[in-house]
């Protein structure tokens, strides 16, 4: 029996508990901060001491792009913002516009909007709700989810010729009508939708290991919640009763009927909880608007602002002035200032626009709803493990494109 | 005060119509009042610098106002020949009352210093970091202002009107 090999010194196993903290860098490639997110986090064994998120990789100046495009031509960056919102985006920057110049948008134009807008706020969560669920360990749900998303953008291609960058808003109005057949598409959407959010519910809702990693993870009181500005499923999350589309109606939010879900807990369980009941809720918001669609325009009545139709065009010869100009030169807006917010899926999305006259806006600024929810993240992970990190970005439901910019 | 001919309608006519928070403000801190403008069915407060801390303390805990939230701060550039050049932007919301108010504050270029409202509201800080790293604005006793969209090494402030759309120089990490 030959004697045990010799370990050299730099080899040897020390035993010394850690007592040292340790930084180490989580991101920017890593999979569960949803794009170029980096963390730097400060742990002492497993517990995370200090997280500041570091941000900008994803930065690319669509906010300088703004002041050198016309007004039109803004919207298509408002698409590549928050990607898994695009018609949201479209609502918020159009809609500052229009109080801009003051225009009046048609019954049916404000119904397709509300209609859609819901349609992309249902699509918006079923990527949050797979993603978050992949990112803690449950694979099968990301698969549903995106089965129904699917229709789902199926359905806004079909209206505006693009699934993640539609365009569809613009300003006075829509892109054009429906398409045909879209009414019947999607009412068979909305009618199978209730019961696959009760399959998503069976599949996670539960699921005692899901409970576990979520319930009591990641809290944030109501206080600093506010203090913080939260908006959206996080500040409900916390027990506060605050959507825009009740508090600041816009676009004819006053009419519909719909419950504002709340969950008094502040955990990722209670975000959970109430994306989960706000689909339910878009749900109902979307069959109300779908069947209060009735014919007419879907474009203002403002000849110097919006493209004339295309028959017109070829007949009129005013049209076809107006036709060119706008696209040539653009249209002049009334100098001044708006902030216009809307709910968007993941929160307060405000539209800063400044005009000094001219088709050009002077500033436009986004309030992204992702950007100043990340910044509340220090608060809810501090004192929890790392892994648990992972859950709390997940419940966030930060879209880097929208906090770069 | 050297805006009163514009269009938009201005202290003086306002003082009757003024909705009760700008009312309120101008009544118990009247120094951080210096203009009430409403258009587009908004009311921005135009602040003077050094009172924008004590303006945003009483919007945020007086019961006339409950300006509780603080939506958005975002800076705006009126381009380098203006003077005073640089905006910043206070959008306050109550989430009780549900009204918003614009806070409107002016800077000149060579001191574009303003303090921090961290103090006041813990959201301020990553907007403040964000205004300080697109235009330059100098928050003062801000706790952390460092860059937060552009790299730590970028020369100069994106979104002034007078740094070009491409930059000066294509942009290489160091």
């Amino acid at each position: 029996m030959s004697s045990a090999p010799t370990i050299p010194p730099q080899f040897e196993i020390v035993d010394q508990p850690l007592d040292t903290q340790m930084t180490i860098s989580m991101g920017p490639q890593h999979p569960s901060t949803h794009g170029v997110l980096r963390l730097e986090l400060v742990l002492d064994g497993e517990m995370v001491v200090k997280a500041t998120p570091d941000i900008g990789y994803l930065h690319t100046g669509m906010e300088k792009l703004f002041e050198y495009k016309k007004y039109q031509q803004g919207i298509v960056i408002t698409d590549r913002m928050d990607y898994l919102n695009p018609l949201g985006n479209n609502l918020a920057y159009v809609m500052a516009g229009e109080k801009l110049l003051g225009l009046e948008i048609p019954e049916r134009a404000q119904t397709i909007r509300v209609l859609m807008c819901e349609l992309q706020r249902i699509a918006s969560h079923l990527v949050w709700l797979g993603t978050h669920a992949l990112d803690i360990g449950a694979m099968t749900v990301f698969f549903y989810c995106f089965r129904e998303r699917e229709k789902i953008l199926n359905m806004i291609e079909a209206a505006s010729g693009g699934r993640l960058t539609p365009s569809y808003f613009r300003i006075g109005g829509l892109m054009m009508d429906l398409p045909a057949g879209f009414e019947n598409r999607c009412k068979q959407f909305l009618d199978g939708f209730l019961p696959s959010l009760q399959e998503f519910h069976t599949l996670l809702s539960g699921n005692k290991i899901f409970q576990r990693r979520t319930q009591g993870i990641g809290r944030i009181s109501a206080e600093d919640a506010i203090d913080w500005g939260l908006s959206g499923p996080c500040l409900r999350g916390s027990g506060i009763d605050l959507d825009l589309r009740r508090a600041n109606p816009y676009t004819g939010y006053e009419k519909y009927d719909f419950e504002v879900p709340t969950e008094p807990d502040g955990d990722v369980w209670s975000r959970y909880m109430v994306r989960m009941r706000e689909m339910k809720e878009s749900h109902k918001i979307a069959v109300q608007a779908l069947s209060r669609l009735r014919p007419g325009p879907v474009k203002a009545d403002a000849p110097k602002v919006v493209l004339p139709d295309r028959e017109a065009m070829k007949s009129h010869m005013d049209a076809l002035i107006h036709h060119f100009l706008i696209v040539a030169e653009g249209f002049d807006v009334p100098a001044g200032e708006v902030y216009h917010p809307i709910e968007a899926s993941k929160g307060e999305l405000g539209v800063y626009m400044k005009s000094d006259g001219g088709p050009k806006p002077s500033r436009v600024h986004f309030r992204g709803p992702s950007f100043v929810n990340l910044s509340a993240l220090p608060v809810m992970s501090e004192g929890e493990m790392v892994a648990d990190v992972v859950a709390i970005i997940g419940s966030l439901d930060i879209v880097l494109g929208e906090i770069d910019r | 005060m050297e805006n009163n001919e514009q269009a938009t309608e201005t202290s003086e006519s306002l003082a009757a119509t003024a909705p009760p928070f700008v009312a309120a403000l101008q009544r118990e801190h009247p120094e951080c009042v210096s203009e009430v403008i409403s258009a587009f069915g908004e009311f921005t407060v135009v602040v003077p610098r050094d009172h924008i801390v004590a303006a945003c303390s009483f919007m945020k805990t007086s019961p006339d106002t409950q300006f509780n939230f603080l939506a958005d701060i975002c800076g705006a550039d009126r381009g380098p020949e203006e003077e005073p050049r640089f905006e910043v932007n206070y959008h306050l919301f109550s989430t009780t009352k549900h009204h918003r108010v614009r806070l409107k504050v002016l800077l000149n270029e060579e001191d574009a210093h303003v303090q921090t409202v961290t103090t006041v509201w813990k959201t301020a800080n990553w907007h403040e970091r964000e205004t300080f790293d697109l235009f330059g604005v100098i928050f003062d006793g801000h706790p952390d202002l460092r860059r937060i969209l552009l790299p730590d090494d970028w020369q100069g402030h994106a979104l002034r009107k007078d740094f070009p759309l491409r930059g000066y120089e294509p942009y290489s990490l160091k």
